[in-house]
């Protein structure tokens, strides 16, 4: 997905002389092609997010559309001020790829483990968040992204992730993408935490469960109308994510549909506990540890769907 | 120290005027840069008033932008939005807040306050002049407290790197910072040799003498190889003995009978 994201960049680059890549002490040759091809629209600056998100400000201001690459805790966490000011009180269309958001890299250990970057990121007003699902979708993204107003994080996953995302159902930023039918219960996620929803629905089709899974590729803006039309009738919607619950997806949908009105839906919200992870591994063992693989997805569903039913 | 001539004094009664009318504002911060305002804007700037989005402009950013007054007075009184707009300074609608934003102010390049930004902001533009294929020049103004800012120096690295002639900072060096000098509460110097070391070509000058000032800034007219720092020797608060190196008048928010008196008796009237 990684790969996908930066070849698009050099594609995209390619049709649109406004745009430029900038990345932060990335691993060596990362889009060599593209430094060989243009090589005054690829800058690969030092160890300074700070710098960079100003720096790429700064070019917005005069026209250019640059793509800033890093690690996803880094391009967070440590310029926090410099994307709420320069980006996005200022409003400018600079694209933030952020590399291995959530536990991919569980092995580093909790500084490099991105499991609040979509809360941070969605406090901010003007900023968008998404996080496409798999490769194909990032592709679909990347062509999105470039005519979209205003500053943009991407959260990207490990790479070789499952493609579950389709191209027929097409893809606009802000609209989500039912890719399951299902009258019980619904699972909405972002990420891949979607092909691990799509995993569950399986799962529960096999206990006579009907799961509709909804992919939130876009956390912010959400996604109103689609979670209010998934969530109908349902006897429980649960959110899936790989981030903390406080300020993640769960939270957005929490909050839409208590502005909503109406009868809330019973929401159960599947996340990382609000602890520093203090486990190492890899993203799959953490996701187990946290319960977020298919199989504990869904027994957490027919746990809840029985505690209602003795409520 | 070179005599005030009746265009700075103007300047300061409007940072005075606008301070009084919104009852509050950094004053030190703003009569301290009038000198390097007043000659950037009025002889420098390649900057149109009346098309403040005019692509080929040269750009100024306030990177200390709680010296916005200054700015805000020189802006106004050279066109960019009328004079009696000082009179809103900080009101609730105006457009003229306690630091200046983009969009908001014309000729206001970027959105300032939260300190060590403009460095940075500034080497994008110059890279984005570069790209662009047009000769903008970019003048950054930092204050010294700024400068304590890490942002602020992995800026310069990167600007030494790229090697942006077009990019100027400058430094307003009056040696008070918030709480006190800057010596005591964090120690500069040498100032000019860690500008050089980061790779700048460095000038030092009296901030307050026009004539030096103008003289400098034409010779460095025309973009060098490497970016340049020219380190400014101010006053805090320059043109009224009671704020001039006070650091009490870093930030007022009211101002008495005998300071209003203080300052008609410095500045004169219009």
């Amino acid at each position: 997905m990684r790969r996908t994201c930066l070849d698009m960049v050099h594609q995209l680059a390619r049709d649109d002389q406004r745009i430029v890549f900038i990345g932060s002490d990335l691993g060596a040759g990362v889009l060599q092609e593209m430094k060989d091809e243009m090589p005054e629209r690829y800058f690969m600056e030092g160890v300074a997010e700070q710098n960079i998100i100003g720096m790429a400000a700064g070019m917005a201001l005069c026209g250019i559309v640059p793509y800033v690459n890093t690690i996803a805790t880094f391009i967070t966490r440590r310029c926090f001020e410099q994307i709420a000011i320069d980006l996005c009180l200022q409003d400018l269309p600079v694209r933030l790829i952020g590399n291995g958001g959530g536990l991919v890299y569980a092995p580093l250990g909790p500084t490099h483990m991105a499991i609040e970057d979509i809360a941070i990121m969605r406090a901010l007003p003007n900023m968008t968040v998404v996080v496409p699902t798999d490769a194909d979708e990032m592709r679909r993204l990347m062509r999105a992204s470039v005519a979209h107003p205003g500053p943009i994080y991407i959260r990207v996953a490990k790479g070789g992730d499952e493609v579950v995302s389709r191209d027929a159902d097409g893809f606009e930023i802000g609209k989500s993408i039912r890719l399951r039918d299902g009258d019980d219960v619904a699972l909405i996620g972002t990420g891949v935490m979607v092909a691990r929803a799509l995993g569950a629905a399986e799962i529960l089709a096999e206990s006579g469960v009907s799961a509709a899974v909804l992919n939130m590729h876009t956390v912010k803006p959400i996604d109103v109308t689609g979670i209010i039309d998934a969530c109908a009738d349902k006897r429980l919607v649960v959110t899936v994510e790989e981030h903390v619950a406080t300020g993640g997806l769960g939270s957005a949908v929490a909050d839409v549909l208590i502005s909503h009105g109406g009868t809330m839906p019973r929401l159960r919200r599947l996340a990382i506990p609000d602890a520093f992870p203090e486990n190492y591994g890899s993203q799959d063992a953490l996701l187990e540890r946290y319960g977020l693989q298919p199989s504990q997805i869904a027994a957490a569903v027919l746990d809840d769907l029985a505690l209602a039913a003795a409520e | 120290m070179p005599h005030l001539d009746e265009r700075s004094l103007h300047l300061r009664r409007l940072v005075i005027r606008a301070m009084k009318m919104g009852g509050r504002g950094h004053p030190g911060s703003a009569l301290s840069i009038i000198e390097i305002l007043r000659v950037l804007y009025d002889g420098i700037l390649r900057v149109r008033p009346n098309e403040p989005d005019w692509p080929q402009r040269d750009r100024c950013i306030l990177s200390k932008g709680h010296g916005c007054l200054g700015l805000y007075a020189i802006l106004a009184d050279c066109g960019f939005f009328p004079v009696e707009e000082l009179d809103t300074f900080c009101h609730v609608d105006s457009r003229l807040g306690g630091h200046p934003e983009l969009g908001k102010v014309p000729g206001v390049e970027a959105s300032t306050g939260a300190l060590g930004h403009g460095l940075s902001i500034g080497l994008g533009m110059a890279l984005a002049a570069r790209l662009n294929k047009t000769d903008s020049r970019i003048y950054v103004i930092l204050g010294d407290g700024e400068i304590n800012e890490g942002a602020v120096w992995e800026a310069a690295m990167s600007a030494s790197k790229h090697g942006v002639g077009n990019l100027t900072a400058i430094v307003d060096y009056n040696k008070l910072q918030s709480y006190g000098p800057t010596e005591i509460v964090q120690p500069l110097e040498p100032l000019a040799d860690k500008w050089r070391s980061f790779g700048f070509d460095v000038h030092e000058v009296d901030g307050h003498d026009v004539e030096k000032l103008g003289h400098l800034f034409n010779d460095l007219s025309s973009p060098g190889d490497a970016p340049r720092a020219v380190i400014c020797h101010t006053v805090k608060g320059k043109g009224i003995p009671l704020a001039e190196n006070n650091a009490t008048w870093h930030h007022k928010s009211r101002l008495n009978e005998s300071e209003l008196a203080a300052l008609q008796t410095a500045l004169g009237a219009d």
